[in-house]
């Protein structure tokens, strides 16, 4: 490209101001013709008209500080009812002078997330940060944390049985070593445990007083009920994925039905399923946690949705890819985790995060069982007598806070498309 | 012959005794773990509904307060359990639940197929009508021809119907499904009358009335048209623990028969009347025979209050709802409630 100009061509002039700026913007974009311009001035005047009357109410009729709903009657919105309620909204029936507790707890929550969000985690740190955070969680959600000593050991020996899969003839004799030896002393621990050999020793860390999840209410019961219900649901979906893909018979057979028994049901339903029906079916006296069992019912359903996704990863793969893994000679599981997972999971990244904010908001049908998660304890305000009859106000404020906490999520899925795709863009 | 048959009698007697273990397995894990179990609604106003502090309060919540009172002698040793409609009986059933006291309606079925007990009644609610006062309608009787907001498929709408097919009387119904919206169209004017149980229409009155109209503008007329009452039940099983709430409700109401409250119970306890003597536990025997401590009386009273003062506090006049006490009021002013005596 050169700036020569051909012999009698006109210098190119500025186009007219009427065409840039702001004016040239608006006539380009707003008012391109009749129709067009019509248009444009009915909805600015619509839209106006709505925002001036949402504005009276919501702004300048406003009551803002009230000693109950009586002084609020007449005039616009009454925020004094969210200054009221909003410790009872975000913490339901935690013991009031204890509310600090689920606040640090959603702070240690959000902390995790963050800090998972960022992709310079996404290694070994990754399980330090939801191991302490988690640990932390629940500790000021519960109050005390018993770490049984059967615990310890189970945790051993899955944690050797597992180094020993994933690093079985890739990784030195010396760490294989390592590996073996931990399942060892898991295994060896927990069979003189069940013998009877070793007491039945606890750690038990309990800095505050305890408090039963049905005393949880609110913010932190929507953030635990989706967060664990997802972390829990990824792996199983994983697992789920890999079964459907399986050429065992029966392995595929159980994994296909699974899903398209959770997947042809309604999350309600299975709530309801494990709410109701489970304690009919439990000996008498057994007693399963009520906030447990939804949280089960909600991995089980997330991991049904999960395990779709990552089948659709699955797929994308081309099949040399496996081939190759094949023909290093890695076995089944280290090819899995090595090889496959990692580019299947780059891809469905995105359409998780979707799903993960779907769930986030599915977690309010849990009200229908009777737990007070963060809509549900908005839906509580209301039915105090003193502060009853303002649901708009208190549906707004609900919808603010889901929507902070959607958006986020969605901008972050944005970002994520964008940077995990740097490799393949043009 | 005889001594055979009565030989027989006395084993079966012996072996039914056996079976009914009058050392209820309920009560002895009540008391083992320390805390009362209790199934509540998921928030009624007035009956249950957690407070801005988070605090469980409500009528039934004070059946709840009352009997760990009487097991305890504190009120506060209670877990609450919030059950909707669908959860409540086998949440009993399963013994995820102690006592359920969830403004449950009493019925022959739900008394003997589920496997529960009713122990005592601690509300009759019925159905009822809420007109604005400007109509001026002062009875039921004179609704002929009215349009009636009613909730669609609920016994609320056959017994609207029954009702006015006895009086020889026709209306127009409005089917809502959503209490917030039959609400709305009452207020709007769509129906003249709004008909469903009389707490949750002194609710709607206490809460929902829109400016510039006034809850006194409203009025529900005292024709009852249902029998709804409502009580704490517990499982088969367990007639110590049954008897403890039901024996629980009836000190309540023969404590406020007798005056004593929780203002003066500590003069009461003077008192030269036997009756009062026995109730308070100055006369010990009464807490023994039951299995408790002889100041439980002394204790509910202290803690929770009688039963007007319950139902004063909660849905009566120092309450917004303003429940007439109605057939609620004490066999002695003309009501329903009768306790048998304490002795």
């Amino acid at each position: 490209m050169t700036d020569v100009m051909p012999a009698g061509e006109r210098r190119q002039l500025a186009p007219p101001t009427v065409e840039t700026g702001v004016f040239g913007w608006m006539r380009k974009n707003l008012f391109s013709s009749w129709g067009n311009g019509i248009t444009t001035i009915v909805l600015i005047v619509v839209v106006a008209w709505i925002l001036s009357n949402f504005l009276h109410w919501a702004l300048f009729t406003a009551t803002f500080d009230a000693k109950s709903g009586a002084e609020c009657r007449g005039h616009g919105a009454c925020w004094a009812l969210i200054r009221e309620k909003y410790r009872y909204i975000f913490f339901g029936s935690f013991p009031y002078e204890q509310h600090w507790r689920p606040l640090f707890a959603v702070i240690a929550m959000l902390a995790m997330l963050i800090l998972s969000s960022d992709r310079r985690m996404w290694n070994k740190r990754l399980i330090a940060i939801w191991g302490i955070g988690s640990f932390i969680t629940f500790l000021l959600m519960f109050g005390e944390i018993s770490i049984s000593i059967s615990l310890i050991l189970f945790m051993a020996l899955a944690v050797g049985g597992l180094g020993m899969i994933l690093r079985g003839s890739i990784a030195p004799p010396a760490e294989l070593n390592g590996w073996r030896a931990l399942a060892g002393i898991g295994a060896v621990g927990l069979v003189l445990r069940m013998v009877g050999v070793l007491p039945a020793w606890g750690l038990a860390i309990a800095p505050f007083s305890y408090v039963e999840t049905g005393l949880w209410g609110g913010i932190p019961v929507t953030m635990i009920l989706a967060t664990y219900g997802l972390l829990f649901a990824f792996p199983f979906g994983i697992l789920l994925a890999l079964g459907r893909r399986s050429n065992l018979p029966l392995i595929k057979g159980l994994c296909v039905g699974f899903i398209e028994l959770i997947r042809g049901v309604p999350l309600i339903s299975l709530l309801i399923m494990a709410s109701v029906m489970l304690p009919l079916f439990l000996p008498s006296g057994m007693n399963i946690d009520k906030f447990l069992r939804a949280q089960v019912a909600v991995i089980l359903f997330a991991g049904a949705y999960i395990a779709e996704i990552i089948r659709g990863g699955l797929q994308s793969l081309p099949k040399g890819q496996f081939e190759a893994a094949d023909a290093v000679g890695l076995n089944y599981v280290q090819k899995t985790t090595l090889i496959i997972l990692p580019q299947a999971l780059r891809v469905v990244i995105p359409p998780l995060i979707n799903t993960f904010i779907g769930f986030f908001k599915d977690t309010s049908l849990v009200l229908i069982i009777g737990i007070f998660d963060f809509l549900n304890t908005a839906n509580q305000a209301l039915v105090d007598p003193n502060w009853a009859g303002f649901p708009g106000e208190v549906y707004l404020f609900a919808a603010f806070v889901y929507f902070c906490f959607c958006y986020s999520m969605s901008r972050y899925s944005k970002y994520l498309e964008i940077e995990l795709n740097k490799g393949t863009r043009r | 012959m005889r001594s055979f048959v009565l030989a027989a009698a006395v084993g079966v007697a012996a072996a039914l005794a056996a079976g009914n273990a009058f050392a209820g397995k309920d009560l002895d894990a009540i008391k083992a773990r320390g805390a009362l179990i209790c199934g509540v609604p998921t928030g009624i106003a007035g009956f249950a509904a957690a407070d801005s502090q988070g605090k469980w309060v409500g009528l039934d919540i004070d059946v709840c307060r009352a009997v760990s009172t009487a097991i305890f002698g504190e009120s506060e040793k209670v877990k609450y359990v919030p059950l909707t409609s669908q959860q409540r009986f086998t949440a009993l059933q399963s013994g995820e639940v102690d006592l359920l006291s969830n403004n449950t309606t009493v019925t022959l079925q739900r008394d003997t197929a589920l496997g529960l007990d009713f122990t005592a009644i601690t509300y009759y609610d019925g159905q009822g009508f809420l007109v604005p006062r400007k109509l001026g309608v002062k009875s039921a009787k004179e609704l002929d021809g009215a349009t009636i907001c009613v909730a669609p498929g609920t016994t609320t709408e056959l017994n609207l119907a029954d009702y006015f097919r006895a009086n020889k009387m026709t209306f127009k119904p409005v089917v809502i499904e959503k209490a917030e919206e039959i609400r709305a169209a009452f207020y709007a004017g769509r129906c003249d009358v709004y008909t469903t149980d009389v707490s949750s229409l002194a609710a709607t009155r206490a809460a929902n009335v829109p400016p510039p109209a006034k809850p006194e503008d409203f009025i529900i007329l005292p024709e009852i048209i249902s029998k709804e009452p409502l009580g704490p039940m517990v499982r088969h099983g367990d007639n110590q623990f049954a008897d403890i709430i039901r024996w629980t409700q009836f000190a309540m109401l023969e404590a406020e028969e007798y005056g004593i409250t929780s203002g003066n119970v500590d003069e009461m306890v003077k008192s030269e009347n036997p009756t009062i003597k026995r109730i308070l536990g100055v006369t010990p025997g009464m807490g023994k025979a039951l299995g408790v401590d002889d100041r439980w009386v002394y204790n509910i009273i202290k803690q929770v209050g009688n039963y007007g003062e319950s139902y004063d506090r909660h849905v009566g006049p120092h309450s917004l709802l303003k429940i007439d006490r109605g057939v609620n009021r004490l066999w002695t002013q003309g009501g329903l409630q009768y306790a048998p005596p304490i002795r």
